[in-house]
């Protein structure tokens, strides 16, 4: 076999295999994106019965298109805008605080020697055992002596969500351990105290890991729903929209709330997506990171 | 007893030392300490603690028409277990109060000056720090998880449910009898249901976190290849399914497998089957679409860790494997994966224990169902051990079965943990594979 002839068999073999590469990346992603198209394309089906049904069928691509289910949404008849709102808050709010206490306890355990440091650690990894909701009744009473249920279901869920935020600080922790401590003994010779350096160097030198924790945190709320129907139960008003739209799938489509499901799904997912979009470098550089220090 | 008389003054009344040897801020934080414990237990505590061991006697009864309300066993059981920690740490706080004045004791005989009281402050921002920034988070912590936690475990040796409710009702310890029903296979014991959910839960973990492991990998080696353009798009399109929330696209692929769902429409339609595929009331074909549609979710996290993990290989190894002659199946088994395993070990660990207690992808896919007669407590085929959990607490309120539970959760994980955490290659030597 001379030698031209090999290359141009590798090289076939080679582009055949770039073909097929794509083959799969091109299925994967209709498998992927199918979903989605799916749920855009059903919120726009008309909900006028003459017209169209707004249940389940078995088409995918509406016979009318119209915007009946986001009027619905914006209409008033349902608390659809308070629910999105409390979701909002929740979010904000959890992301903020959380972030802060994460901050704390990383940069305490991670740059100071105190006693009983490591026992606190391996207190707080035996407690992360435990499911969390085991705990629901109990935190459900707790909650009820301050008002925070039902009605004030709200800074209830933020309250409960933002206390044990300590116990999360693995990924933040092994972010601070990547920066060196001979820093922070030139600033401590030059006198600088702990929380000077904690506020004026580490803080500033963590921006990824504050955007990804920050992240994290503002995206759970939107599917919280194990806690959130627990302690609103029952009271409409201070709903997330977790809760709220999963009864509307969860009705047997009487109503044909399923398309409005829809619509409500794509006004959520878009403001997050994007969002997620835009941050999608830190937070693979912070799951990475976790994946790794494990 | 050693010291003197100041410091001996401070047995009773704490702080009292520190300020008499000018140290206001310290002392007084130390006696604003013993008063409200002393108020607390006068006024609190006391009552709850001397019924703990019996959480109330007395029923709540009618008088004529009023109803007269008798001990709250929830009441009694919460705040009895607060007080126990109350006085925990209080004693502890005591000690540190008696060191602390011997510490001064002993400054002072050396000839030393104490620290200024403006000083001790400002230690809490510098050598103390830590303190500050503990503080919240420790209590909060401390109140919103092991708090309720210790109640928990608590009632699981209670009869706390739909029978029993607080406060019209009493309840009481019972001992062991609660774990004996559930590990009892009478007729009326749970075990059979128990097992079964066990079992499903420990299979589901395990594909959950191994499919998803391997494809995850698998796609991100595709992408990686030299020869594949538009990289950055065909990642976006997967992590599609991490940014947009979960309920949203769980409900709807949920529908979309449904009888009446797009799916089963389609193929209808086209005349590939006559009946609709029961993908959510066949128990065994319910599990598959499950583990299938994790699939979806899970590959999008595997991807973007692999892809971070790859580019740290050393080209070199691939390039000499490839001058011996390796094909790429081979560059895979004894490079990529050894390397991709012995990393993410840990990793591999966590997203096990989290599949174990995975609510969500359960939960909005199928609420457990479908359900069977042949499951104890309306368990149903596709059921975690943490979704049966949910359901007894909220639908039946059988709380005593579902602390039962969650402390046998805690048990397969930490079980799992300890087993796989000390046979993990990155554990036993940190530095074998460099």
């Amino acid at each position: 076999m001379s030698k031209t002839d090999n290359n141009s068999s590798m090289s076939r073999k080679k582009t055949a295999n770039t073909v097929w590469a794509y083959i799969v990346l091109i299925m994967i992603s209709i498998i992927w994106l199918f979903p989605f198209a799916g749920l855009l394309l059903q919120s726009f089906r008309s909900y006028d019965p003459k017209v169209e049904y707004g249940g389940m069928v078995d088409y995918l691509i509406p016979k009318h298109f119209s915007l009946d289910n986001y009027r619905f949404l914006f209409s008033g008849q349902t608390n659809f805008l308070r629910w999105y709102g409390n979701t909002l808050v929740i979010a904000i709010f959890v992301s903020i605080l959380q972030t802060m206490i994460i901050l704390c306890v990383s940069y305490a355990l991670s740059r100071m020697r105190f006693a009983g440091r490591e026992l606190l650690m391996r207190f707080w990894l035996i407690l992360g055992m435990f499911p969390g909701f085991l705990t629901m009744i109990c935190l459900y009473f707790l909650l009820k002596q301050f008002g925070m249920t039902q009605a004030g279901a709200v800074p209830g869920l933020i309250l409960v969500s933002v206390a044990s935020s300590g116990m999360g600080y693995y990924v933040c922790k092994g972010y601070f351990d990547t920066i060196p401590k001979a820093l922070d003994e030139a600033a401590r010779i030059d006198g600088a105290s702990r929380a000077r350096i904690f506020f004026t160097m580490i803080i500033p030198m963590s921006k990824p890991i504050i955007i990804y924790t920050a992240l994290v945190a503002f995206m759970a709320p939107w599917c919280d729903y194990i806690f959130a129907s627990y302690v609103a139960f029952g009271h409409d008003e201070s709903y997330n929209v977790a809760v709220a739209m999963t009864r509307w799938v969860w009705t047997n489509d009487y109503q044909g709330y399923f398309t409005r499901f829809c619509a409500g799904g794509i006004l959520i997912a878009i403001p997050v997506t994007v969002l997620f979009m835009a941050l999608q470098n830190y937070y693979v550089e912070g799951v990475t990171g976790g994946a790794v220090k494990g | 007893m050693k010291g003197d008389f100041k410091t001996r003054l401070s047995f009773l009344i704490m702080g009292i030392g520190q300020m008499m040897r000018g140290q206001w801020i310290k002392g007084f934080a130390f006696l604003i300490t013993e008063v409200l414990f002393i108020v607390y237990m006068i006024r609190f505590g006391g009552v709850y603690l001397s019924k703990l061991p019996t959480l109330g006697t007395v029923e709540t009864h009618k008088e004529g028409r009023k109803t007269v309300y008798g001990d709250n066993s929830f009441l009694i059981l919460l705040f009895g277990i607060l007080t126990l920690i109350v006085i925990a740490v209080f004693v502890f706080l005591w000690y540190l109060n008696i060191k602390d004045n011997l510490k001064q004791e002993e400054l002072l005989k050396a000839g030393k000056t104490l620290p200024s009281n403006k000083k001790v402050l400002s230690s809490l921002f510098d050598g103390h720090f830590d303190k500050t920034l503990l503080a919240i988070p420790v209590s909060g912590v401390f109140l919103f998880t092991v708090v309720p936690i210790i109640f928990m475990i608590c009632i699981a040796f209670t009869n706390y449910d739909d029978k029993h409710q607080a406060p019209t009702n009493l309840f009481t310890w019972v001992g062991l009898d609660n774990f004996k029903n559930l590990l009892s296979f009478g007729t009326q014991g749970m075990a059979p249901t128990f097992f079964k959910v066990l079992a499903w839960t420990l299979v589901w973990a395990f594909f959950a976190t191994f499919i998803d492991y391997f494809l995850g990998l698998a796609v991100a080696i595709l992408i990686n290849k030299k020869e594949v353009k538009l990289k950055k798009l065909w990642r976006t399109i997967l992590v599609l399914t991490i940014a947009v929330p979960q309920f949203v696209s769980l409900l709807y692929v949920m529908k979309l497998f449904a009888n009446d769902g797009l799916i089963n429409g389609y193929l209808l339609k086209w005349g590939f089957i006559s009946s609709p595929i029961q993908f959510w009331v066949d128990p065994m074909l319910a599990r598959i679409t499950i583990i299938v549609v994790n699939i979806w979710i899970g590959i999008p996290y595997l991807m973007l860790i692999a892809t971070g993990l790859l580019m740290n290989i050393p080209a070199e190894l691939y390039e000499s494997a490839k001058v011996d002659g390796a094909t790429g199946w081979q560059m895979f088994k004894s490079i990529t994966l050894p390397y991709m395993l012995f990393v993410t070990g840990p990793f591999l660990l966590t997203q096990f224990t989290n599949n174990l207690n995975n609510f969500n992808v359960i939960y909005l896919l199928t609420q457990g169902k479908p359900q069977s007669m042949k499951l104890a407590n309306k368990a149903g085929s596709t059921d975690l051990l943490v979704t049966w959990l949910y359901k007894m607490t909220v639908n039946d309120t059988n709380y005593k079965m579902a602390a039962v539970l969650g402390i046998m959760v805690f048990i397969v994980t930490a079980v799992v943990t300890m087993v796989v955490y000390n046979r993990l290659p990155s554990v036993r030597d940190e530095e074998g594979f460099q």
